[in-house]
């Protein structure tokens, strides 16, 4: 696997009159990665996708998507990048099979082979036996599986998704989920995957970015960020009724660094993994252990903690 | 760009809306049943396959007029949702992200709505012709051929005039809806108050007519102010073109008003008629360029969100 840059772009700024959309995005996507752009409604993250599409203009900055710039040279980016835009929309009186074979015309595809392939597709998203039903009969997640077709076509170098779990139910997330995992290992696609739902994605992606209020606030593999933001030590809350000298025994334990107790409810800061010694500590004591829990940041609470500001 | 047109041109055919252009040719076609060949024969002035558009003998009005009324229709059916309900459907982000040049999709949209429209037309003139010859049994003379040849192509860009209209009025306008009503009363204010304001216009610019000066005038003032309209500009091209006799009158008027005195009715030659509505074309297909252009500048541009 070659390590080319497929997304390259630098100091991207999008400005709508004096609002600013996305202020200075750096992005770097290499051959086969899977990125998961990530952050609330309105964090720029579409406006960013548009940009790199060539569909907008940027104010500031430059993109490069498959050694070319979008703006300049569209249709080459175009003829190697297949996007999959929010709200997908097909020819509702035309089948899925024709909304197909549209697209492989607007590509210059060959019109046999296209025809082989459009099969091919339509079973690989499973809707073989609806292809040749108007798209207009299709549900949510039939429709976001042609587009998923639509987007493979023409065999494509990267894939921009955005937000494509949108309105999906859970067995439709996950079959995405493992379509997207597929393209990157077997097929060497990369994917440029939208999401403001952490959780569904975090499993598929190979690194993250967060996006707030136009920037990219963190960056990197989920589990650098995770221990990123765990900072230095550990911390665990204990509830305990009864037991004596609880707080001391605690603080005696080895790596624990400080404890403090209010009421009934005991907070410990260590700098290791100190719970199973908690609990045994607190059951010696003759307490009796109400709840214990970690409460070291998670990825989540970071990409929560960013959501609320808004 | 083959593919886009290729696409549209389907959906034209295929859309019920075509069903409004198939009507249109029918009611066209009725002029050719129902005219009074008979009498158009006898008490014609020896063009009956013009005549055939231009008289209203035995019906309300001419086909010449229906054509200028209702063509504009055809032109805003097949243009006023092309780019606005991609835009909603959402199919338009779709599109714009394959390998294609934004103006292709422009530009496949609008020959298909041309062609549509080109076939509408000659169908429409076929028929009638084709009655005509049926009913009476002679062929177009060579010359009338030329004068239906230039009336066919001057009713092509009337047409594209309104189509070009629409297709703007669809880039600028995100509702198919708005779209559609405001190339509508654009087709009402163009075709009536116009001319209704240059008769107006005429009337405070020259309160009296009391000699053949101040008609003069009073009739180029009416002529040149609804020339504003597209739907003026082209009846009188296709007078000029469709009646060699009274089309004579406004070639003389155009070229040596002083000649009019001691007319004779003979016809002008179909080179002269053509020559004469030259620049009615050019204006025609002039305004429908300056609105593409308007779309072009406006969707060249502009941010395609899904």
């Amino acid at each position: 696997m070659s390590t080319e840059l497929l997304v390259e772009t630098h100091g991207l700024v999008k400005e709508y009159g004096n609002f600013v959309a996305v202020d200075g995005v750096d992005l770097r996507l290499s051959e086969g990665e899977v990125y998961g752009f990530l952050g609330p409604n309105g964090s720029g993250k579409s406006t960013t996708i548009l940009m790199m599409l060539g569909l907008t203009e940027p104010t500031e900055g430059t993109v490069r998507v498959c050694g070319h710039d979008p703006t300049r040279d569209p249709i080459a980016v175009k003829r190697q990048v297949g996007y999959l835009p929010e709200n997908l929309g097909f020819y509702g009186d035309l089948t899925g099979r024709q909304n197909l074979q549209y697209t492989a015309e607007l590509n210059n595809l060959e019109r046999t082979a296209a025809r082989a392939r459009i099969t091919d597709l339509l079973d690989t998203v499973e809707l073989g036996g609806a292809a040749d039903q108007p798209v207009a009969q299709y549900s949510r997640g039939m429709r976001q599986r042609l587009g998923l077709a639509d987007v493979l076509l023409k065999e494509p170098r990267l894939v921009i998704l955005d937000d494509p779990t949108l309105g999906l139910d859970p067995t439709g997330i996950e079959w995405l989920l493992s379509m997207i995992e597929e393209l990157s290992s077997q097929r060497n696609i990369a994917v440029f995957l939208s999401s403001h739902q952490l959780h569904e994605v975090q499993r598929v992606c190979h690194r993250v970015g967060i996006m707030s209020h136009g920037r990219i606030v963190l960056e990197g593999t989920v589990s650098e960020l995770t221990s990123q933001s765990r900072g230095a030590g550990f911390s665990t809350a204990l509830e305990v009724r009864g037991g004596r000298g609880l707080r001391d025994a605690l603080a005696a334990i080895e790596g624990v660094t400080s404890c403090e107790q209010t009421g009934s409810r005991l907070s410990v800061e260590s700098d290791r993994d100190v719970r199973a010694a908690a609990a045994a500590v607190v059951i010696e004591h003759g307490g009796e252990l109400v709840e214990l829990r970690s409460e070291n940041r998670t990825l989540e609470d970071i990409y929560l903690r960013y959501f609320q500001q808004d | 760009m083959r593919a886009i047109f290729w696409k549209e041109m389907a959906d034209h055919f295929g859309r019920r809306r075509f069903l409004l252009l198939f009507g249109l040719v029918v009611m066209g076609t009725l002029w050719g049943v129902l005219v009074d060949t008979g009498r158009l024969v006898r008490g014609g002035d020896g063009f009956f396959f013009l005549d055939l558009f231009t008289t209203n003998t035995g019906i309300p009005i001419s086909l010449l007029t229906f054509i200028s009324l209702f063509g504009p229709v055809i032109g805003i059916a097949l243009g006023f949702d092309s780019i606005n309900s991609e835009r909603t459907q959402g199919t338009l982000a779709r599109v714009l992200s394959q390998p294609v040049y934004r103006d292709a999709v422009f530009n496949g949209k609008f020959l298909a709505g041309l062609l549509t429209l080109t076939i509408v037309v000659l169908s429409m003139g076929i028929s009638v012709v084709g009655l005509g010859m049926f009913r009476v049994g002679i062929a177009p003379s060579g010359e009338e051929m030329v004068r239906l040849i230039g009336f066919g192509l001057v009713t092509i860009a009337y047409l594209a005039f309104w189509l070009a209209l629409a297709m703007t009025a669809s880039v600028l306008l995100r509702n198919a809806v708005t779209s559609a009503l405001i190339s509508m009363g654009l087709w009402i204010g163009l075709s009536f108050f116009v001319t209704l304001g240059a008769a107006v216009l005429a009337d405070q610019l020259v309160p009296v007519v009391s000699n053949t000066e101040e008609a003069l005038r009073h009739f180029n003032i009416v002529t040149w102010a609804s020339r504003l309209s597209p739907g003026a500009l082209y009846t009188e091209a296709v007078s000029i073109l469709l009646d060699p006799i009274g089309g004579r009158v406004l070639t003389l008027l155009a070229i040596a008003p002083e000649r009019l005195e001691g007319l004779l009715a003979t016809p002008v030659s179909a080179g002269q008629s053509l020559q004469l509505v030259w620049p009615h074309i050019v204006a025609l297909v002039a305004a429908a360029g300056a609105l593409a252009g308007v779309s072009y500048t406006k969707f060249m541009r502009e941010e395609i969100r899904a």
